[in-house]
């Protein structure tokens, strides 16, 4: 019977739950200094006096380095420049800030404590000047992005404004999502410890490979020269897949103590520095015949970006893909703030995307007089509709099918207002979730050893995810072994190497590779075993990539989402005691990983439709939530049951596999579920996130 | 986080006279000063650690009133049979606030001083904050201010106290038990927070050196009480209104009422006035409707926080009628 698939537990799952699991700030190095960053506290302009007097006198302290004494580096410090990999970073080569917490010099100390006392010690004065902190007026000047993560910033087909205007039926709206921080629970940290002219980084992050090449640019020293060691990451959704200013920092600091230094970054920290989800303001306009077939979509977007570096959020993507209609024009603009760059924030595009186009179709519906699952199902994409391409594998009907019977919604009432229980207006709404799949390239290597058990690498990461625990069954299938017997490594970049954990792609990317190195040594252990040389190390290695077959399917992971809410009628409090979620993704590699995923997706759907907004004071820039007391989360009496199925699907068009990753879409269409729910309920259209009480009352 | 003189108080006399020498706090179980401490909001030169002091007991007074000591936890002043029979509302305002692990280590005298939750105090990078900084300004005034006051502000400051207990105890009548280098003294909770007026930088009436010792509850009245607290999420969460309600019925009409808010003031909001239009009214919405205006009457709301003003009214009605059995 196969492993693969079954719901074994997590391999690491007694380390951590043991706390043996060691994370990046936890590994212990002889005369490790502690460095903390300090930031600055305008939004715009340039330092003019930088008084490091008093902080050089708290005992212990070793360094405080700033632009006045930071080594220069090549270009500026712009050589590791190579999204998502190497971004724009603060590294101390000039004087001039770009926005409030903006790191701007770094003191290290032989303890913790006495490095934060000398960083409170640091004088700085300014000369400032006007910034932008107003996205209403920084729209006004708002540009199409040069380069996306993914596709065109602007895509159309057909005559879209045309269509429109003769269109009997017709939705126009504004939808808005505000800026959101990723807060996983383990802050970025990173260890940066030089031996000679080699540097070693324990790091937190999704993508070992690229902070090897942003360091080694960024420094100017050769990639072999440089390693980075990340076993174990808490959480990165994003934030964590590209190498931030502190890591570049930490080495240079190790560097000029001649010691090893650690840089931990404390939870405000997280605001700004390292990215966040940009708001986005985005103009949705559907047209339809009046049996609820599209003629024409309109989906345009403007997101805010620094003035360091470009970021889009590319939420019209989910447009370009999920009906068929002829007339499609899609595009996205860019107003930049004097704000920290915004980066990839668990499914950039399809999660603020789907809010505002599964919005509109819910009011569309509504315009028609027509249930809002017809709708959907009267303009199923049989195939890719911005490609025309088929696709590999897609199972959406079913899931609306299954998620809708297991829901009840043949059950419910249409008009708003007309579903109760007791003082409660009860709402029942519904979405289409969906995420692109991608595979990126990588390579692995497994090693039979004469003892019956086998050791298998890959330079991939496990960010929370599951990646040991899938890569061990995966391996376990193609070597013919039972789990117990194999040890999967990852997380360190003398091992083959593999791409970056974001994007969804680890499972579709890493799992050919380890099946394909694992069936290569099987091979060579029975050609072995056949020849007599039963004691043999045998060792193979391999490497995936996307295939020419692949490119000629659309390749995209889809889901259907239901939800039942209450809104207190007098005090507006909105609480979602059941979702009903039913997917389409490929194979599942682990029934139970791949459930928690979802549920995990799902949770976080509810926080970015109800609760999550990062708050920008407009007058110096400054985040003012900048913490997890003030940033909401949900806890646990915020959610109530969440029912999750998967469609039995194997796609071998996509990968050797058959999976397409489930990191990100179970974030996908739950905010405009809830929205359009809290419309059933109340009768309120609410297109601005988060939906409080305060819209309702 | 500044260097500073720790001293760990082995009697009453001993914590009174440390505590009454200059800039020098109380420690508690610091669930919130010790936070204030390391984020450079406060800078005390002396901590008087009072925390072993023997004033961990919850006692029956003559007259059926009850003394809960200023050590007791939050989480055992909540679970404590004489508190959840005879004073509810108490109990269901303690099991409101914070979490868990927070009550089972807060006291019930830091649960009086603790400090507002107004970003613009505890963030030291933002410049302007006259609870922190006299003199400096009130960012919130003009800044993110959903959280803030509507009732009983200044120009100086529209913070509110954050916490959940003082609002049950304001609505009880309460009295806040004091040692000082003059004696003892007790304040009634009505006079025990302020309002920011000119001086936002105190919170309470607490002359310097006063050591709280104890809570008094007088005996209780009411035999029907509710603590609603209306937030953005289920638990875990800073009110955006609360109401502590209390009622003494005659039949289907209320005898006599206790309404207090919280979220709303610097200090717990006790309605007064809404309290004698509830005299001799029954628990009919429309009854209740002019005791709940009368609550926020001068109420101001600022750009974020003008709906808390219909919001206090509604969730008045909600807490009257769930309090007397009718929602």
């Amino acid at each position: 019977m196969s492993v693969v698939s079954q719901p074994i537990d997590r391999t690491d799952g007694p380390l951590k739950v043991a706390g043996e699991a060691r994370y990046a700030a936890e590994f212990q190095l002889p005369r490790l200094a502690h460095a903390v960053m300090v930031q600055s506290t305008i939004a715009k302009g340039a330092i003019a006096g930088f008084d490091a007097g008093a902080a050089q006198k708290v005992p212990g302290v070793l360094l405080v380095l700033s632009h006045l004494n930071a080594p220069k580096l090549p270009q500026g410090g712009k050589a590791g420049v190579n999204p998502p990999a190497g971004r724009v970073l603060s590294l101390l080569q000039d004087s001039v800030v770009h926005y409030n917490g903006q790191p701007i010099a770094v003191v290290v100390a032989d303890t913790f404590e006495h490095a934060t006392a000398a960083a409170n010690l640091v004088r700085v004065a300014y000369r400032e000047t006007k910034p932008e902190l107003d996205f209403e007026r920084a729209k006004a000047s708002a540009y199409p992005p040069k380069k996306m993560p993914q596709g065109k910033a602007a895509l159309a087909w057909g005559d879209a404004d045309n269509a429109l205007a003769g269109a009997p039926a017709r939705v126009e709206q504004t939808y808005t999502t505000p800026m959101e921080t990723h807060n996983p629970m383990e802050p970025h940290a990173t260890i940066a410890a030089w031996d000679g002219d080699r540097l070693t980084l324990y790091d937190s992050t999704q993508y070992i490979s690229g902070v090897r090449e942003t360091i080694a640019k960024t420094l100017g020293i050769q990639p072999e020269r440089v390693r980075v060691v990340s076993p174990f990451v808490g959480g990165g959704f994003g934030c964590k897949g590209s190498t931030w200013s502190h890591v570049a920092l930490a080495a240079m600091a190790a560097q000029r103590v001649g010691r090893p230094v650690k840089l931990s970054l404390a939870r405000p920290q997280m605001f700004g520095p390292v990215g966040g989800r940009p708001c986005t303001e985005q103009r949705v306009a559907l047209g339809a015949d009046r049996s609820g077939g599209l003629l024409a979509i309109r989906h345009d977007v403007v997101s805010h970006t620094s003035f360091i570096e470009d970021f889009t959020e590319p939420s019209a993507m989910p447009t370009r893909a999920l009906y068929a209609c002829d007339n499609v024009a899609t595009s996205h603009r860019l107003a930049q703030l004097n704000v920290g760059t915004p980066t990839f924030q668990r499914a950039p595009g399809e999660s603020s995307g789907t809010f505002a186009i599964e919005s509109a179709m819910d009011e569309l519906a509504y315009e028609l007089g027509m249930d809002p699952l017809e709708l959907r199902l009267a303009n199923y994409a049989e195939k890719e509709p911005h490609t025309g391409k088929p696709w590999s594998s897609k199972m959406l009907r079913q899931c609306y099918a299954d998620a809708a019977a297991r829901f009840g919604w043949s059950k419910r009432s249409s008009a708003p207002r007309s579903m109760r229980d007791g003082r409660a207006l009860v709402g029942w709404g519904m979405a289409t979730a969906t995420y692109p799949a991608h595979q990126r390239p990588a390579s692995a290597m497994a090693r039979i050893l004469p003892d019956g058990t086998a050791l298998v690498r890959s330079g991939t990461q496990d960010i929370g995810t599951g990646t040991y625990t899938v890569m061990t069954q995966v391996a376990a299938d193609a070597l013919g072994m039972p789990p117990e017997r194999i040890r999967f490594e990852l997380g360190d970049t003398l091992m083959p190497p593999a791409g970056v954990s974001g994007g969804s792609t680890t499972v579709a990317s890493v799992a050919p590779a380890v099946k394909a190195a694992c069936e290569e040594a099987r091979r060579k252990k029975d050609a072995a075993v056949a020849a007599g040389r039963r004691n043999d190390v045998i060792e193979a290695q391999a490497h995936a990539q996307e295939t020419e077959a692949a490119k000629k399917f659309g390749t995209r992971s889809f889901g259907a989402v239901f939800c039942e809410l209450r809104v207190d009628e007098d005090l507006g409090v909105i609480r979602v005691p059941r979702i009903v979620a039913a997917y389409s993704v490929g194979r599942l590699m682990n029934a139970k990983l791949a459930r928690s995923q979802l549920i995990g997706g799902l949770v976080w759907g509810v926080s970015m439709a109800l609760l999550e907004e990062t708050q920008l004071d407009s007058r110096d820039g400054r985040i003012v939530n900048a913490n997890l007391a003030e940033y909401h989360v949900p806890v646990n009496a915020d959610i109530g049951t969440i029912d999750v199925s998967f469609c039995d699907e194997n796609d071998t068009n996509f990968n050797p596999v058959g999976a397409r990753g489930i990191g990100e879409i179970g974030i996908t269409g739950i905010p405009a579920a809830i929205a359009n729910g809290v419309y059933h309920a109340t009768g309120r259209r609410v297109r601005k996130l988060p939906i409080r009480l305060d819209a309702l009352i | 986080m500044n260097s500073f003189t720790y001293v760990r108080a082995s009697d009453l006399d001993a914590a009174v006279r440390e505590g009454a020498r200059a800039d020098t706090y109380y420690l508690g179980a610091g669930t919130n000063l010790l936070d204030l401490m390391k984020g450079g909001v406060e800078r005390p030169a002396r901590l008087v650690d009072v925390t072993r002091l023997p004033l961990a007991a919850i006692e029956e007074l003559p007259g059926g009133g009850l003394r809960i000591g200023a050590m007791v936890s939050n989480a055992d002043a909540a679970s404590h049979p004489l508190v959840t029979s005879r004073y509810p509302l108490l109990a269901q305002a303690l099991l409101a606030g914070a979490s868990p692990q927070l009550r089972n280590m807060a006291t019930t005298g830091g649960n009086l001083l603790q400090r507002t939750r107004c970003s613009y105090f505890y963030d030291t990078g933002f410049s302007a904050c006259n609870k922190r900084k006299p003199g400096s300004g009130c960012a919130a005034l003009e800044g993110h201010n959903r959280m803030h006051a509507i009732l009983g502000a200044s120009d100086k400051c529209i913070a509110v106290h954050p916490s959940d207990m003082a609002v049950a105890l304001a609505a009880l009548d309460a009295a806040v038990r004091v040692r000082g280098p003059k004696g003892e003294r007790a304040i009634p909770m009505r006079e025990f927070h302020r309002l920011p007026g000119d001086a936002p930088q105190r919170d309470t009436t607490l002359q310097h050196g006063e050591l709280i010792t104890a809570v008094d509850l007088p005996s209780p009245q009411f035999t029907k009480a509710h603590y609603l607290k209306v937030r953005d999420r289920a638990s875990y969460a800073f009110a955006l209104v609360s109401v502590a309600a209390a009622l003494d019925m005659d039949g289907e009409r209320i005898k006599t009422a206790r309404v207090a808010l919280g979220g709303v003031a610097h200090k717990p909001w006790r309605a007064t006035r809404s309290e004698e239009l509830l005299i001799g009214k029954t628990l009919e919405p429309e009854a209740l409707k002019p005791a709940a205006i009368a609550a926020v009457e001068g109420a101001k709301g600022y750009r974020d926080n003008k709906f808390k003003i219909e919001l206090a009214q509604r969730a008045i009605v909600r807490a009257l009628r769930t309090a007397g059995g009718a929602a």
